[in-house]
């Protein structure tokens, strides 16, 4: 498939070039062969310039169509997920309407004013009412974005601590996640890579003698209960990985060396997110592209069916294998959630003796 | 200093100088020679970087599968002709460092910087022919080097072009970062000495050696642009010195400015108090300002040959050069929309957004001016106009996605995701691109005495056009989806699995677009020796370039260098009979030059 592709390809030049030899021949026997445009030259690409505005709009239209209806514009999975939704999607209409506006002028000017024998321009070099008006809206309309957009920002950023939030350590590796969660009492350990021992299974360096830490709980997944605030606390032991949840609209780098923090508050359960119909259609239309290309999925060993997950992706480069550098993430409910930490070994029991 | 080197000797022009084939076409002095020297390197690096980004999208359309185009170039890089995970990292960074460093900042600004300061502003050649010399060389051998890179062992750089450590830093986080990453800095290094060599030259030139008559407000906004961007680059540039030199140390000599507390293949690192964010501020410092360092002499080509071919004047002049301006100032305070989630304080999120937005304010400024320019023109549509027409479209668009990427709220979800990859490369690589063809075009007559063919631009044009939006515009939507840049392959992700139909259609416009380049490079190539004569100011148009004799001659002038009276921008003044004056006719009796 491939081959026969690249030796389309190759064909594919090869004509291209000698259709251009042919051109260029054709071209350099009469004199005209210079730059200059004449008259039908401009005519010629004054109506390109057209097309091309039309064809512009075209994949626009297309791309809304086929794409636009992104997961990621609508069903955000946290409570400020909505917040940034609003304000993207304020800021895209905003975009669109001047670059609807602006390619407009643009192409059809190109196409209206295209160049004629004796004909002269007009002499227009200034005018300060148009520059102030083409100043001062672009000024107002942002303007009132940055504002929009600083209160957004601050309200996502600023955690509130009185809300006792549930604090959970996000720990990246060369290329796999890890989950701390702080336990019982909901304070972390301290921890430093320096404390990392394999064998006795200490692997996020987590300080043995520190009493906060013997209640932490060390996991591969990422459970959160529903309806209830969580700080994340990021941390890298290697290099910078990026800790992206598009479903949250959350992303923050882990940085070695520091702790770096975001919070929010999952708003919709794993299961409630599989019903809803945005979902079911996305993943129907997955899962018959998934059957469409049965054979490489089975060679490579995934599951045929895709059913639908939160994910934590890692979204900074960080090696060989950064684009499989993933975790589950499942928002349940607080009962669900509490039999599922009930289950997992606290870092005490975990150290190998 | 040589007498070469100092422009005044070449007043008198009784004597011309023996000239070898050395002196003539390798160690230039002359400023022309010098820029189609910078033309003809940053070219043969295009072309290298423009496969790299084909082999790598080939492989996020038909991941991992067998090609044998890779078996063929990347050999053991790529077993059984699949493309190994981190060769794809290093293809991109390379890629992002050829384009970004090698074509569109020395490329496009050391070719026409060097062509048109003395040209335009009336000097015989540039303050420091030397320098000039030293500069194409410096950068010449950086070229070298960075392509020598390709063939090291462990393979090239690979960590991004923006190299953050501690991946750059560490060879056991990534083979590319041993001698492949040594070398990029090396080169680097070295590309970077080049630039602040060029760009002293360029200032000092502009400053010191206008001829009679050119004020500064009767400066094309050619000249103005490039201005302008050297004075970004000596100001920014150093910063990137200073940060790849402590990177330097931090991986060879043991120190920790950028790292701390590392644990990796079984073993800590002595490391303790450095910070990656550090260096994300350093790079980002540089970083920034460099986007308008690639675009500000796109932008001012256009602007004349906007101005040329619609047979009018630019429109808004003191506007344009007053958004120049700001936005050259503005440019070095928003490096830190590049880290609103690197983990620096949320406060200086807010600040670098409100900086970010106001950088719309001149860019904006300067698309309405350039339509209004077209508005009841008489728009010669040859190649270069195309071009600059298409530069304004694709300016516009990816200008638009920053009042997005810039807002610190929604870069949360759009950071590093292929959004961003559109943004970019709409907004800086693609305009900054077509200024470059748009340059090439227009000024290949007096680059080279001869006309490339109209047709072949034409073809170039329209081709490469819908090739760019349809690379590029549907990547913001799979960006949108959440998809990450910098993915080997998103097969891992079956999420994702409802984007690769988009990623196939994204990869055969890249594959047509790349193709089609090579219309352009024959038409230049063949028009170097066959094209058609060029008459002396083929483009009616106004600046001094087009007062040089054809054939080029050593310090441009065989007279005196003509004086100045009037600005740039003549065209189609009422009370002239033809639709251009040039800026050595004097200004008639009772003719008023306009205040602006
Ligand atoms: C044939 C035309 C081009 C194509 C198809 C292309 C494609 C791409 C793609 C798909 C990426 C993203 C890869 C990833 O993040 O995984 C990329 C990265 C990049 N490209 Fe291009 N590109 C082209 C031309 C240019 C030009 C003209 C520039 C000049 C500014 C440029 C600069 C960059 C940079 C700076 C990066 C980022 C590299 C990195 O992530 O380290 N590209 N290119
Ligand atoms: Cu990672
Ligand atoms: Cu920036």
């Amino acid at each position: 498939m491939t081959a026969l592709l690249t030796i389309l390809i190759v064909f594919f030049v090869a004509v291209a070039i000698w259709q251009m030899v042919k051109i260029f021949d054709l071209a350099s026997v009469g004199a005209d062969n210079a730059q200059i445009a004449t008259d039908k030259d401009n005519k010629l690409n004054g109506y390109l310039m057209m097309a091309f505005l039309v064809f512009i709009y075209a994949i626009t239209i297309v791309c809304i169509y086929k794409w636009g209806d992104l997961p990621l514009l609508s069903n955000s999975a946290s409570e400020h997920g909505s917040q940034i939704d609003t304000l993207m999607i304020i800021s895209l209409v905003i975009i669109f309407i001047v670059q609807t506006v602006t390619q407009f002028l643009l192409h059809y000017f190109a196409f209206k004013y295209k160049g004629e024998k004796g004909k002269k321009a007009l002499f227009y070099a200034d005018n300060n009412t148009l520059e102030a008006i083409w100043t001062i809206i672009p000024v107002i309309t942002l303007a009132g974005l940055i504002i929009y957009g600083l209160f957004t920002w601050s309200s996502i950023m600023n955690v509130n601590e009185d809300e006792d939030p549930l604090v959970i350590e996000l720990y990246a590796q060369q290329f796999n996640w890890k989950a701390r969660y702080a336990g019982q009492d909901n304070v972390l350990g301290k921890a430093n890579v320096r404390l990392i021992d394999i064998d006795r299974a200490n692997i996020l360096g987590v300080d043995e003698s520190d009493p906060n830490a013997q209640d932490d709980i060390i996991t591969t997944e990422l459970h959160l209960p529903v309806g209830r605030p969580v700080l994340f606390k990021m941390r890298s032991q290697d290099v910078l990985h990026s800790a992206y949840m598009p479903h949250f609209r959350a992303q923050m780098n882990c940085v070695p060396g520091m702790i770096t923090q975001f919070g929010f508050t999952p708003s919709v359960t794993t299961a409630e997110m599989r019903q809803n119909p945005d979902i079911i259609e996305k993943v129907a239309n997955i899962n018959k592209i998934r059957v469409e290309n049965k054979a490489e999925i089975e060679a490579k060993g995934q599951d045929l069916r895709y059913e639908f997950d939160y994910l934590l992706l890692c979204n900074k480069i960080c090696g060989k294998s950064h684009y499989n550098m993933q975790m589950k993430i499942i928002v349940e409910t607080q009962e669900e959630y509490d039999a599922w930490i009930k289950e997992q070994k606290t870092f005490k029991n975990s150290l190998i003796n | 200093m040589s007498a070469h080197a100092d422009t005044h000797a070449h007043d008198d022009h009784g004597h011309h100088h023996k000239e070898t084939f050395i002196t003539k076409y390798i160690f230039s002095q002359d400023h022309k020679m010098i820029a189609k020297q910078y033309l003809i390197t940053g070219t043969i690096m295009g072309i290298i970087g423009v496969m790299m980004s084909l082999m790598f999208r080939m492989q996020i359309a038909w991941p991992e599968q067998p090609n044998v185009l890779f078996e063929a170039l990347l050999g053991k890089w790529a077993p059984d002709g699949v493309m190994d995970a981190d060769i794809y990292l290093a293809l991109v960074t390379i890629h992002g460092t050829i384009m970004v460093f090698f074509v569109l900042t020395a490329g496009l600004s050391g070719t026409f910087s060097n062509l048109l300061i003395p040209l335009q502003i009336g000097a015989r050649d540039m303050a420091s022919g030397f320098l000039n010399m030293v500069s194409y060389w410096l950068f010449f051998l950086s070229s070298v080097i960075m392509v020598l890179s390709l063939f090291v062992e462990a393979g090239p750089a690979a960590a991004g072009w923006t190299i953050y450590p501690p991946l750059s830093a560490l060879p056991m986080a990534q083979p590319g970062s041993g001698m492949g990453m040594t070398l990029w800095l090396v080169s680097m290094a070295i590309f970077i000495a080049s630039s602040l060599l060029g760009s002293l030259n360029y200032i000092v030139t502009v400053i010191n050696l206008r001829t009679k008559g050119m004020s500064m407000t009767r400066l094309p906004l050619t000249i103005w642009a490039f201005f302008v961007t050297a004075i970004i680059g000596v100001v920014s540039f150093p910063v990137l010195l200073s940060a790849a030199l402590l990177l330097i140390m931090d991986r060879s000599f043991g120190t920790s400015f950028f790292l701390s507390d590392i644990f990796i293949q079984g073993e800590v690192l002595h490391y303790q108090g450095g910070s990656p964010v550090l260096f994300e501020h350093l790079f980002w410092f540089l970083g920034h300002p460099e986007v308008y360092i690639v675009l500000l002499p796109a932008l001012g080509i256009t602007s004349e040959i906007i101005a040329t071919n619609s047979r009018k004047p630019i429109f808004g002049y003191r506007a344009m050069v007053a958004s120049i301006l700001a936005i050259a100032f503005l440019s070095t305070i928003v490096w830190g929309h590049h880290m609103f989630v690197s983990g620096m304080n949320p406060f200086l999120g807010s600040v670098f957004t409100f900086t970010t937005l106001l950088i719309a304010i001149p860019s904006a400024v300067k698309a309405f001016n350039y339509i209004t320019t077209l508005w009841k023109g008489n728009l010669q549509m040859n190649p270069a106009m195309l071009f600059s027409i298409g530069l304004v479209s694709t300016f516009i668009t990816g200008g638009l996605t920053g009042i997005i990427l810039g807002d610190s709220a929604l870069d949360i979800n759009v950071h590093d995701t292929y959004f961003v990859v559109a943004h970019f490369h709409l907004v800086m690589g693609i305009s900054a691109l077509y200024g470059m063809f748009a340059g090439i075009y227009h000024w290949f007559p007096k680059m080279f005495g001869r006309m490339m063919n109209k047709k072949l631009g034409y073809l170039h044009f329209w081709i490469t056009a819908i090739c760019a939006y349809g690379v590029f515009f549907p990547m913001h939507f799979i960006g949108m989806a959440g998809l990450p840049r910098r993915y080997y392959t998103n097969s891992n992700f079956p999420l994702f699995d409802d984007l690769a139909n988009v990623n196939v259609v994204i990869t055969i416009f890249a594959l047509v677009g790349g193709a089609f380049q090579l219309v352009f490079l024959y038409n230049f190539f063949v028009s170097i020796f066959y094209g058609k004569k060029a008459e002396q100011n083929p483009w009616k148009s106004n600046t001094l370039e087009w007062t040089t004799p054809v054939e080029h001659i050593h310090g441009n002038w065989p007279g005196a260098i003509p004086h100045v009276h009037r600005w740039a921008y003549d065209y189609s003044k009422p009370g002239h009979e033809l639709d251009f004056v040039p800026q050595n006719v004097p200004m008639k009796e009772g003719e008023e030059e306009l205040q602006h």
